[in-house]
């Protein structure tokens, strides 16, 4: 008896060691490494181990820090919006307008035909596409929509946010249509037979039950937004700048340290956002 | 018992090394050298700007051993020489980083004697003058990073020591692009770049340690800032520049800002932008489309830069000996004419008059009208016949060089500064 449940004890153990290998392996050390790394100092080429502030006491102390996240927020929540009326509206389109299942995946797989290529390609396009002598501004002018070629198009928070959106939107599209369709039917039928209008139907009934979709598509979008700096820095032309493009510029100055103590506030902030995100709707029990 | 035996191995294994090194450093075997060296991968990184296969495909043929190229920006240059000393055996740097990287003891000093050329190397790299008679520039001038005292240091001479931090191999004198089609006026100053007719259609580029060097010149030249010395910046000019910079930014006088070669190219080559800070090969980029671009000379001087080869601290024996095979064929003339034929400087310009033709030498380095099409290596056309290169010749860009491409002592405060900037 003893013995068996040594063993049990033991195949407990060893079925979840490959997982808390590779996690501890690949995230909880790396994660480890730069937050002891974000105490280190830096002289101009090197790093020395120790343990001091200095790292934060800069990073909290310098004004550029709060407009950059302010900036990096702004980012992400307009992002955020965009994606969310943009995802939902074909979600909804696709679960409940489109009738045979066929079509449903050939239109589902349409949506992911952009990303057989990659997002920085998908980013750089947009810039002729933008330009002063772009496709944009040719058409506009030929139209005589406008007299002369829109500045603001190219390099400015309307191309970063603009890209931003093409990017992720399929990230809230997924996860809402994934919840969407597995919406019982007879709940819908039940609600119109109660006397609900459409748009009744769609915040009482839909809304509430794709908020696990919702969220889940959030966390992604939020997420990947707060975490750019590609994008940013190629759709901005280099003039803005997001919590990213400080940890690369820091990087590419050799300033490991700073560059590690932004990373540990980024994360934090980003763990904390979500944390918000999760208190509106338990994602465990609805899943 | 096992134990005994294990150390006992050990023991004998390692006398065995031990007689194997002394008998080879003993007999250094000339003969098998010719054979050796086919084997020998040399791994060379850089920028962009000298690191081209031809030059490696040209080392096979000439030279018999494989020269393998990594070309990074130099950002991740000085980035790989400072922290990953293993992963290279020749690093082609700019001066500037050489003052940055060489502290850190990664590279080796390199033996005058040992190379054939020096004394034909122009002089900017030796005692820091073109000419007995011209000033030293501003900034971080090649020759006061580019020797130090001895096998093993660290430090830097002033004098011609005999060993060399690096060996100049590729130069040139920098200033802004514009595109005169667009502009339609004689530009002479570096104040045009913030001047408000060109709102949002100029740029500069976002490389911290140049970019403030442009930022310099303009501020100097509108008469904003005197400085010092503008390779080495107080905290109080740094302040200065970046202000008159940000305030330019905030009025929307810049397009974009601009990291890569390729980006200035394509903002050049769209009409974003008329003028901007630029290299010498991305405006022969911009012409080779054929769309009108000028590297225009300016009243104040150019910002010049300087690239040598260093060699790695982990070169040793048949290697270095093949290193240095190497630096010799680089200073001996073809490597030269190639880059000349680009629009860069070589270190030895009358080797490399040698592999090149008449009219090429008159146009590129004399300053002559071209008497015939210019081509570049791939042989697109640069210039037609009766043209003249902008700016002139060799003694009048490479003599009006205001200041060297430079790391300051407030180069952290400098960095966090433009960090600002960018973010602003």
């Amino acid at each position: 008896m003893a013995t068996l449940r040594k063993n049990r004890h033991l195949t407990g153990w060893l079925l979840a060691s490959p997982l808390a290998l590779v996690l501890g392996l690949f995230l909880v050390l790396p994660i480890a490494m730069i937050v002891i790394v974000s105490f280190w100092g830096a002289t101009e080429f090197s790093i020395y181990p120790a343990f001091q502030f200095d790292n934060y006491e800069f990073l909290f102390g310098s004004p550029v820090t709060y407009s950059v996240f302010l900036n990096t927020f702004k980012y992400a929540a307009i992002t955020w919006a965009f994606t969310l009326v943009i995802g939902f509206t074909v979600a909804y389109f696709l679960a409940f307008h489109v009738r045979s299942l066929t079509w449903q995946i050939a239109l589902f797989l349409l949506c992911t035909i952009p990303f057989w290529t990659s997002n920085i390609i998908r980013m750089i396009s947009w810039i002729p596409f933008l330009g002063r002598n772009g496709i944009a501004n040719s058409t506009l002018i030929s139209w005589g929509v406008i007299d002369e070629p829109l500045d603001w198009l190219l390099f400015s928070d309307f191309s970063v946010i603009l890209a931003f959106v093409h990017l992720y939107t399929l990230f809230m599209v997924v996860p809402i249509f994934n919840t969407m369709m597995r919406i019982d039917r007879s709940l819908i039928e039940a609600a119109y037979d109660a006397g609900a209008t459409g748009f009744q139907t769609l915040t009482n009934v839909i809304i509430p039950l794709c908020k696990p979709g919702i969220m889940i598509g959030s966390i992604f979008v939020v997420t990947l937004v707060m975490g750019d700096f590609i994008t940013v820095r190629f759709m901005s032309g280099s003039q803005s700048a997001n919590v990213g493009r400080l940890i690369s510029n820091d990087i590419g100055l050799l300033q490991y340290p700073s560059a590690a103590a932004t990373a540990v506030v980024l994360l934090v902030t980003v763990l904390i956002v979500i944390a918000i995100l999760l208190r509106f709707v338990d994602i465990r029990k609805e899943l | 018992m096992t134990d005994k035996t294990a150390a006992g191995l050990s023991r004998r294994s390692l006398l065995k090394g031990a007689a194997a090194g002394v008998a080879a450093s003993a007999f250094p075997a000339p003969m098998i050298w010719a054979q050796n060296i086919k084997d020998i991968t040399l791994r060379q990184f850089g920028t962009g700007v000298s690191n081209l296969n031809e030059v490696a495909q040209k080392v096979k043929e000439d030279l018999g051993f494989t020269l393998e190229m990594t070309a990074l920006d130099s950002d991740a240059v000085t980035q790989r020489a400072a922290t990953q000393p293993k992963s290279f055996d020749i690093a082609d740097i700019e001066y500037w980083i050489c003052k940055k990287v060489w502290p850190t003891g990664n590279l080796q000093a390199m033996d005058t004697s040992k190379i054939a050329n020096y004394d034909k190397i122009v002089g900017i790299f030796r005692d820091g003058k073109l000419t007995p008679d011209s000033t030293i520039a501003q900034g971080t001038a090649p020759h006061t990073v580019g020797f130090t005292s001895g096998p093993g240091g660290t430090d830097f001479v002033a004098e011609e020591s005999g060993w060399m931090t690096l060996i100049p191999t590729i130069y040139n004198a920098d200033t802004l692009g514009i595109r005169p089609d667009l502009i339609g006026r004689p530009i002479e100053s570096w104040t045009e770049l913030l001047n408000p007719e060109f709102k949002g259609k100029a740029s500069i580029l976002d490389i911290s340690s140049i970019g403030i060097m442009d930022a310099a010149m303009v501020c100097e030249a509108m008469g904003e800032v005197q400085y010092g010395d503008k390779g080495n910046m107080t905290r109080e000019e740094i302040d200065k520049t970046m202000a008159i910079f940000t305030e330019a930014k905030k009025a929307g006088q810049f397009r974009a800002f601009w990291k890569t070669f390729d980006e200035s190219v394509n903002l050049m080559a769209s009409g974003e932008v008329v003028i901007q800070s630029m290299w010498s090969p991305a405006i022969t980029a911009v012409k080779s489309r054929g769309i009108p671009c000028v590297y225009q000379p300016l009243k104040e001087g150019y910002r010049s830069w300087g690239g040598g080869i260093g060699l790695s601290a982990n070169l040793s024996g048949l290697a270095l000996d093949a290193a240095y095979e190497y630096i010799n064929w680089y200073l001996s003339g073809w490597v030269g004419g190639f880059l000349m034929r680009q629009g860069y400087y070589s270190a030895v310009p009358e080797t490399s008059k040698n592999f090149m033709t008449e009219n090429e030498w008159g146009y590129w380095f004399e300053g002559k009208p071209a008497t015939d099409t210019i081509t570049n290596p791939q042989g697109q056309a640069m210039a037609q016949a009766g043209e003249t290169r902008d700016g002139g010749s060799f003694q009048d860009r490479m003599g009006a060089v205001a200041c060297w491409n430079a790391v300051m002592d407030e180069n952290q405060y400098m960095v966090r500064k433009w960090n600002e900037f960018i973010a602003a």
